[in-house]
């Protein structure tokens, strides 16, 4: 199903960087689910999720833990597939494209993560951040310096870094880290970006900015986003779902989920009367 | 550790001789167990002791020149380490040259690619490969690699870099690049155990961090994996080292103990090893025996210098990355 | 910016992890490649009477290695008894009752032992035994190697007792045992399965052993008798024949080499196992 621009940016070798360019879809949907079931080998861990990721808006995944919604995170840029034996049937379709068609590397230059414990590379801060410009191809020095500089923006990292970029990124404090890999994830301009539960390491000052830099990018970016803090996912998200044991209970908007929830289990969790 | 506390001093107590008696062996086993690491330490100490004391003849008539001498002629009383520490040098760099590549590749597909189940068998028959005896790979050595050492890889070897002086001149069979090549085949199980083990080790969300920009799985473990496993991976080439450098028998029969320095791989050579090995029991007059004796001590002291250099890599590393 | 994934990006990915499984299947195959070469060749020639008779004179064909494999057990039998108990011992002193630094001191010493070439290890068991008692000897032989196996009778042994969990010492002391009953009642013998493979891994790491050998032992044509006498081992006979001129030594080698091989082996393989099922697996 994909578009001829698609297929033509899969198919011709491109020897150096050229802009690529979102199909002018006015549709509001970045991301579409269709009867996704997912398998452990022969523990079903996703149970027929159907759902619509907004584009430019930030949804939040919550529930109580084990009930599949990193899982399912890890669904959207198939990072399930480093696991043995695992299993997908359904569809994801980001842009209207089925991903798992797809070529994988391609996808994740698209659909970028940021995981639960920050994992900078044993490498300075400067050559972190580099790192995917790099792998992808972009030579040009002014270029990646460019990059990396509006990345740290980005990510508010960069006042604090902007004379140590040669200093080991392990330097950093924790919550500096994990800016530093959401400055990482950004560098490559990812058209969705996967947070998975960023913050349940950080102090809440850390937190605090983290969730400011995820407001000022979700302009640039589409942010999915997996919490076991409700109150975050009610400061930050537009949209909320709420799963248990695999299924998707409820999905809606923010407001919505936390102050008038229409099924039952999402109001209990949401009130705190379990999870 | 705990100490037991016992009723010793009480005599009205019936088993206070008893008690005390298993105090006296308590005692006795704490010595004569400090009594066996210290004769051990003895053990060493005698080592260095007598190939030190049982060299100098050689060392007060040659002085260290002896180790840049390169003629060999116990019947002349003229003895030079050269050609020995020459062939010991360039079969090692061969072996390296040679398993490293290898090595560290198949430890990637071991680590990275195979199945869980498939890379603890396959790892389990390359550890095997270690346990093969050394005149056995000797045998091998003899009978089977070099005939076809001969018959196929000299000739492309001549044909396509004859030009180069190491590739020149007349191939007898026995030589530096058949002693270099199965020593190769005996370092590499080494570089693949170890090699393999710390790149297990390396976390996996180093891993998925890469993946998750969008790097292919060849690029996340050259570019992340094994750098992260670099201490290891270079750990396990001092290990192959330290065997390739001290490796007798294999050596003794495949290099054609001749006491010669060439450029050309295809010549035969000498190794430390080999001609205390070949020599030594028929050695006779001191200054021939002792000479044969430094040479083990030089062995050793290479030894000790590549045990110390791969410590310390291993000590600085840790602490940079602290 | 940034585009899709670039064909020679994938073509590099392809190649470079095919030829990772391409080095893998090149030494197992080379592993496969010496057995099978060992198992045929040595197998041809291997028969009762090589396992039972004496070599013969130069030129006389047949003969056999009987006299190698009782020797290579002698020379074994007194190594054992040398470096085990040695190394065993100074295992518990390292495990259950040194301070630090010593420890530490004496690990990087062990393991300097471990790396001395056995040739050299050869020269001073010469240098010892065969110097002052005038000739070569089983005796001899048994030292060399004993002093090989010292470091890993230590390694092993401080490992696997290092192992065993404190609450086992912790229930023998409270009991009112002493710390020697302790150790060698309750932890030695909660360790024996790793300690017993450590000792075969040892045992088949030293019985291929020849260079140690050669100014040591030296060999013997003929049956030896006690331990002073220079004595006939497996891997020296292998190698004086492989280096020989004559065709049906060389056969000989073969079925010699094919013995150690197996033996050596089997070994192996049972003490891997017993790791593997013992105790220790599921503590580690």
């Amino acid at each position: 199903m994909a578009t001829p621009r698609q297929q033509l940016v899969k198919e011709v070798d491109l020897p150096s960087a050229r802009e690529y360019e979102a199909p002018k879809d006015s549709s509001r949907w970045k991301l579409g689910v269709k009867n996704l079931n997912f398998y452990y080998g022969s523990f079903q861990a996703l149970h027929n999720i159907g759902i619509d990721i907004a584009r430019n808006k930030i949804t939040a995944f919550i529930g109580p833990s084990g009930c599949g919604k990193s899982t399912f995170l890890r669904t959207m840029n198939r990072m399930n597939e480093t696991v043995r034996n695992t299993r997908v049937e359904g569809e994801i379709l980001l842009d209207g494209e089925n991903i798992l068609h797809m070529d994988v590397t391609s996808l994740r230059r698209r659909v970028g993560m940021v995981f639960q414990k920050s994992n900078p590379f044993p490498k300075t801060i400067f050559d972190n951040v580099a790192y995917g410009l790099r792998v992808n191809g972009v030579r040009n020095q002014s270029v990646v310096q460019e990059a990396v500089e509006k990345s740290l923006e980005r990510a508010a990292l960069w006042t604090e870094v902007k004379d140590q970029l040669n200093k080991p990124a392990s330097a950093l404090s924790g919550g500096q880290q994990q800016r530093l890999c959401i400055a990482r994830a950004l560098a490559v301009e990812p058209e969705v970006l996967l947070l998975d539960e960023p913050c349940s390491a950080l102090d809440p000052i850390a937190t605090r900015k983290i969730e400011e830099l995820l407001f000022e990018i979700k302009s640039l970016t589409t942010i999915v986003i997996v919490t076991h803090n409700m109150q975050q996912a009610a400061r930050l998200a537009d949209y909320t779902g709420f799963f248990l044991m695999g299924k998707l209970l409820e999905f809606d908007d923010t407001r919505k989920i936390f102050q008038n929830p229409s099924v039952k289990e999402t109001e209990d969790y949401v009130t705190g009367r379990f999870g | 550790m705990a100490t037991s506390t016992y009723p010793a001093r009480n005599p009205q107590l019936p088993l206070a001789g008893f008690y005390r008696r298993i105090r006296v062996w308590d005692q006795v086993a704490y010595l004569v167990t400090l009594a066996s690491a210290i004769l051990i330490l003895a053990v060493v100490g005698l080592i260095v002791f007598e190939l030190w004391i049982s060299s100098q003849p050689t060392m007060q008539t040659f002085g260290w020149s002896f180790l840049t001498h390169s003629r060999w002629d116990p019947n002349g009383e003229k003895f030079g380490a050269l050609p020995f520490i020459y062939g010991t040098c360039v079969t090692a760099s061969l072996a390296l040259l040679i398993a490293v590549p290898f090595g560290v590749m198949a430890s990637v597909f071991l680590a990275e690619l195979a199945p869980p189940r498939l890379s603890n068998i396959l790892t389990f028959l390359i550890e095997l490969l270690a346990a093969v005896p050394s005149v056995i790979y000797g045998l091998i050595g003899i009978f089977v690699l070099i005939p076809m050492i001969r018959s196929y890889l000299v000739p492309s070897l001549t044909s396509v870099f004859g030009f180069l002086p190491l590739f020149q001149g007349d191939f007898y069979g026995v030589s530096l690049l058949s002693a270099g090549l199965v020593l190769s085949i005996m370092v590499v199980p080494f570089i693949i155990s170890v090699s393999r083990e710390v790149l297990l080790a390396v976390p996996v969300d180093q891993r998925e961090a890469a993946l998750a920009l969008g790097t292919t799985k060849w690029e996340t473990t050259w570019q992340i994996v094994i750098p992260n496993a670099k201490v290891g991976i270079i750990g396990s080439v001092f290990l192959a080292l330290a065997r390739a450098l001290g490796e007798t028998m294999a050596v003794t029969m495949v290099i054609g103990n001749t006491p010669k320095i060439s450029a050309s791989l295809l010549a035969p050579g000498y190794s430390i090893a080999a001609v205390i090995a070949n020599e030594f029991a028929e050695a006779s007059g001191d200054l021939y025996i002792s000479s044969l004796i430094f040479l083990g001590l030089v062995l050793f002291g290479l030894t000790i210098v590549i045990n110390a250099l791969a410590r310390i890599l291993v000590l600085t590393t840790a602490r940079r990355s602290a | 910016m940034l585009m899709a994934i670039s064909p020679r990006r994938k073509f590099v990915n392809a190649l470079m992890l095919s030829l990772s499984g391409l080095c893998t299947l090149i030494v197992i195959s080379v592993l496969f490649f010496i057995l099978g070469y060992l198992l045929f060749h040595g197998a041809r020639s291997l028969n009762l009477q090589f396992l039972t008779s004496l070599p013969k004179p130069s030129g006389e064909t047949g003969g056999g290695m009987a006299n190698a494999i009782v020797g290579s057990f002698k020379v074994l039998l007194v190594a054992t008894s040398i470096g085990v108990p040695l190394g065993f011992l100074a295992g518990v002193y390292l495990a259950e009752y040194s301070g630090k630094t010593f420890a530490f001191l004496f690990r990087y010493v062990v393991d300097l032992l471990n790396g001395v070439p056995s040739i050299v290890i050869g020269i001073i068991a010469y240098a010892v035994v065969v110097r002052p008692m005038k000739h070569y000897s089983a005796l001899a032989g048994g030292v060399a190697l004993g002093i090989m196996m010292i470091p890993i009778a230590v390694r092993t042994t401080e490992e696997f007792l290092r192992s065993v969990p404190n609450s086992l010492r912790e229930g023998s002391l409270a009991l009112g045992a002493t710390k020697a009953k302790t150790i060698f009642a309750v932890v030695v013998p909660a360790a024996i399965s790793g300690l017993i493979s450590g000792l075969m891994l040892n045992l088949a790491r030293v019985a291929g052993e020849t260079a140690p050998l050669l100014f040591t032992a030296l060999g013997n044509m003929f049956w030896s008798r006690g331990w002073m006498q220079p004595i006939a081992t497996l891997p020296v006979m292998i190698y004086n024949y492989a280096i020989s001129p004559e065709e049906d030594l060389h056969q000989q080698a073969w079925a010699a080499g094919f013995v150690l091989l197996a033996l050596v082996l089997a070994v192996n393989v049972t003490a891997k196992m017993i790791i593997m099922r013992g105790p220790a697996a599921s503590r580690r």
